[in-house]
Order: C-alpha cells, then structure tokens, then sequence
C-alpha cells in the first residue's frame, strides 16, 4: 500500500498538495485535520460520524467516489453552501484509486 | 448568586465527572450548559452512537453514558443552570470569581473548571436576508418552552431528531404544525419518522416535502415564509418558524476572557493540575491543549480528576488530606445516602 496524493484548497483558497496513506483507515476530513489544513474544531465536529457536515468539500477532479450512504445523503440534505459535488470529507477513505484526487473545503458555518 | 465550590462551564461527560471526583473531597459543583439539557456532544449529537473506549465499558450508548454519569453523581446535589451561556467572568478580590451568563444569571465560586468541549453549541442559521432582524422576534433557533407556542401557527425546518421530536410534541401544543424539509427522507430515529407520518395522516401535523424556505416577512415581527416546493414558490402565515439545522460549536465568549488560547482550545499546565494562566481557573476535556493532548472523554475524566485535588488544595491550602479509594472509604452522598462495601460476616465452621 502506497501513499496517494491529494489536493486541497482551503478555506482561504490556498491549495495544498499532500501525501495520504492508504493503510491506516483514514479519511479525507482526517487528512485535513493531520494537515492542520482547517483550524481544530472547525471540521470534524462530530468525529467522522457524517453528522454534522463540518467537513463538507467540494470534488473539483473527475474522481469516482464510492457511492453516497443513506446517512451522508441525508446530512448534506440539511448543510448550507451545499453544490451537486459536494462530499463529506469524513465519509471519504483514502484508497489507491483517489490519487490525484482535489478537492476544495466548504465554507465554515 | 448561585454559590458553589467548584464551578463548572460544560456539563458534557468531563464536566459531570467532574461533579463526582469533587463530591468525594465534599466540594460542591454547579454546572452551566449553553444546551437545555446535560451531556453535552454526547447527548445532542450522538446519543444513540456508541462508545467503544470507555474503560471497562466493552460498548456504551452516548447517552447511556450520560444516564450513567448524571446517576453517578445525584448523590452529590450538582445545580445546573441550563440553556444558558457563561458570557463574563470577574475575578474578585479573595480570588473567587463571579460568572455571569447571557441571561444574566451569576455564580459565584472559588474556583473555575472550563469543560466546555469545543465551545458552547449555537444553532446553523439558515441563510435568508433579514433572519436577524426577526430572532426572538417569531424565530427561534433552539425550543427552550415549548408554551410559547401554544394555541400558535408554528413550522420548523430540518430533517433530523430534533425537527422530528419537536414537531411531534409541538402537535399537540400548538394550533398548526408544519414540518418543511429539503428531502421526502428524514434522518432521524425511524420510529420518529412513523410518528410524523401518522400525525400527517390525521391532519396534526401538515408536512411540506421537498421544500425550502426561501424568504421573510414581517414588520419587527415574523409573519409569514415563503416556501419553495418542486419550483413553486408560496407563502405560509404563521406565529413561530423554527429552523433546526443543528448546533455548531464555538468558543465564544470564553476565548475573551485573558486565557492562552492555542488552535481554538485553551493552554493548560498538564505537568500539574490542567490550571491555566489564570490561577483558580482550570481547562479540563476538548476544550484544553497540551503537549500530547488527545481529545478522548476517557482523558477528559482523567484531567477532571487531578483538577479536583488541585482545586481542594485551592480551596483548603491548610487542610491535609490524602486520596482515598471508594472502595476504602465508599461514598458518602451530600443527600445523606452512603454507599459502601459490604462488611464482612463472620463463617465459620463447626
């Protein structure tokens, strides 16, 4: 298992290209976090359970992602700034197939 | 004034702790609560999910969790002052403090336990011009008495537990109850959503889905919405909208008052106490930072623990006194209730 590499541009529109493993069960709004790429409790507020949309993003590659849960479906359902490619970041696993992937932070609430 | 010995902003799972640990050196605690009710995270956002790292505990609800620890320390009285926020704080000049929250509510203790997690919980507010200008004023962001809507023309917004469970109990408070949603699917606890559907049934409660509200009107005083279903836009009168989008946490007022705060949490001495740079106020759980610290509620009842030693020998600076373990000594509540080990009885054999 290798690393992956990500883009993400913050919420102040700084772009940052970092390296994500694949073998330690980690998520996109996890990455952000190990990153220091949002400011601590401004993402991930609920700690990953797609309750909160904190860690709301926007997929800006032609990426394929798995497949919305009935739970993030919902959640983003309920969020604000909400566009057709938003994703929770919390429900996205770092996988092989996501290299080159970007991203874009939503707006905090 | 509310006095108390150990005043604690936060009652999540640190803060209740908090209360237990305290009992036992028989200081008394009084908690403050921007939620209207205790637990926290735990019971506002995911009481229904389950905890896997509590010692000793192979899976607990959150708010199990709660239910616990609120029935761990009702022998040691806690007050709570509820739903509101710990806005200042004034050192005095014996060295106590007094804190006074948004509803003007003041406190007075000797000592300041900050278990606030990520911050006090404000609500999403929904983006619509003009929304401020109609708070308190016909919109409520969080039910505090549900009475004020009796016999009233009431909708809420959202489509989680809390637009679910309010608009179930509010039909049969108020005259008209409309439930207005973005998706025909609901995210809440299903046996809720079979509630809605059969109050919708028999006209209790009139739900609007896919829909949005879109817009305000109102002269000082909300009088009606207009909602936004499948293209078609059409206003709805009524006395009370409610959006419930959730609550987002912020540090708030607490990040003004003269603590070191570092990434959104506040700087704590964890060699010693969990003491901040204020003598007598301590920052114990999320809401603290530290070399090494983990945001876990097993590290928080940690901290709250050492803090309470701290803040006897605060308290007491004469008085000696050495740990003792419950199962030594047991637990003698303020309500007069003892519980201890059972003595041992006298076998034998003839």
């Amino acid at each position: 298992m290798s690393d992956i590499t990500i883009k993400i541009k913050d919420r102040e529109g700084n772009v940052h290209e970092v390296q994500a493993p694949t073998d330690m069960a980690m998520n996109l709004m996890e990455i952000v976090r190990s990153y220091e790429l949002a400011p601590e409790g401004t993402i991930g507020v609920c700690g990953g359970m797609a309750m909160c949309a904190s860690c709301q993003c926007y997929v800006t590659s032609d990426h394929v992602l798995p497949e919305m849960s009935y739970d993030e479906d919902l959640m983003l359902a309920e969020a604000f700034n909400v566009k057709d490619n938003s994703r929770l970041g919390c429900q996205i696993q770092m996988t092989e197939d996501l290299d080159g992937l970007e991203v874009e932070l939503a707006p905090e609430i | 004034m509310i006095k108390t010995d150990i005043l604690i902003i936060g009652a999540g799972p640190t803060g209740l702790f908090s209360v237990f640990e305290a009992g036992l050196l028989k200081l008394k605690c009084h908690l403050i609560d921007a939620l209207p009710q205790p637990g926290g995270q735990c019971a506002e956002i995911y009481p229904k999910k389950p905890i896997y790292d509590i010692p000793a505990y192979p899976e607990v609800l959150a708010g199990d969790l709660v239910a616990n620890l609120m029935k761990q320390i009702e022998p040691f009285e806690p007050g709570f002052t509820l739903g509101e926020r710990a806005e200042t704080i004034e050192k005095q000049n014996d060295g106590s403090f007094i804190v006074t929250t948004n509803r003007g509510t003041k406190h007075h203790a000797p000592v300041v336990a900050i278990a606030g997690g990520l911050g006090s919980f404000e609500p999403r507010k929904p983006q619509l011009d003009n929304i401020t200008n109609f708070e308190d004023n016909g919109i409520e962001y969080i039910i505090r008495d549900p009475e004020l809507y009796r016999n009233k023309k009431v909708a809420i917004a959202g489509g989680g537990d809390s637009a679910l469970d309010w608009s179930i109990f509010l039909a049969d408070v108020a005259n008209e109850v409309t439930l207005i949603h973005r998706r025909n699917e609901f995210r809440g606890a299903l046996d809720s959503v079979e509630k809605v559907e059969s109050l919708k049934k028999t006209g209790k409660i009139n739900l609007i889905t896919p829909a949005e509200v879109t817009a305000l009107q109102g002269n000082g005083k909300l009088e009606s919405i207009t909602i936004k279903q499948e293209g078609e836009e059409f206003n709805l009168e009524l006395d009370h909208f409610i959006p419930l989008f959730g609550l987002s946490p912020k540090l708030g007022p607490i990040a003004n008052w003269g603590l070191e705060i570092e990434k959104n949490a506040i700087k704590v001495d964890n060699t010693l106490d969990y003491q901040t740079n204020i003598p007598g106020i301590y920052a114990i759980g999320d809401v603290n930072t530290y070399p090494g610290k983990l945001k876990l509620i097993l590290c928080g009842f940690h901290e709250a623990t050492l803090m309470c030693q701290s803040a006897y020998k605060r308290i007491f600076p004469d008085k000696k006194y050495v740990m003792k373990y419950t199962t030594v000594s047991g637990v003698d509540g303020f309500d007069g209730s003892r519980k201890e080990a059972e003595k041992a009885v006298v076998k034998s054999i003839k």
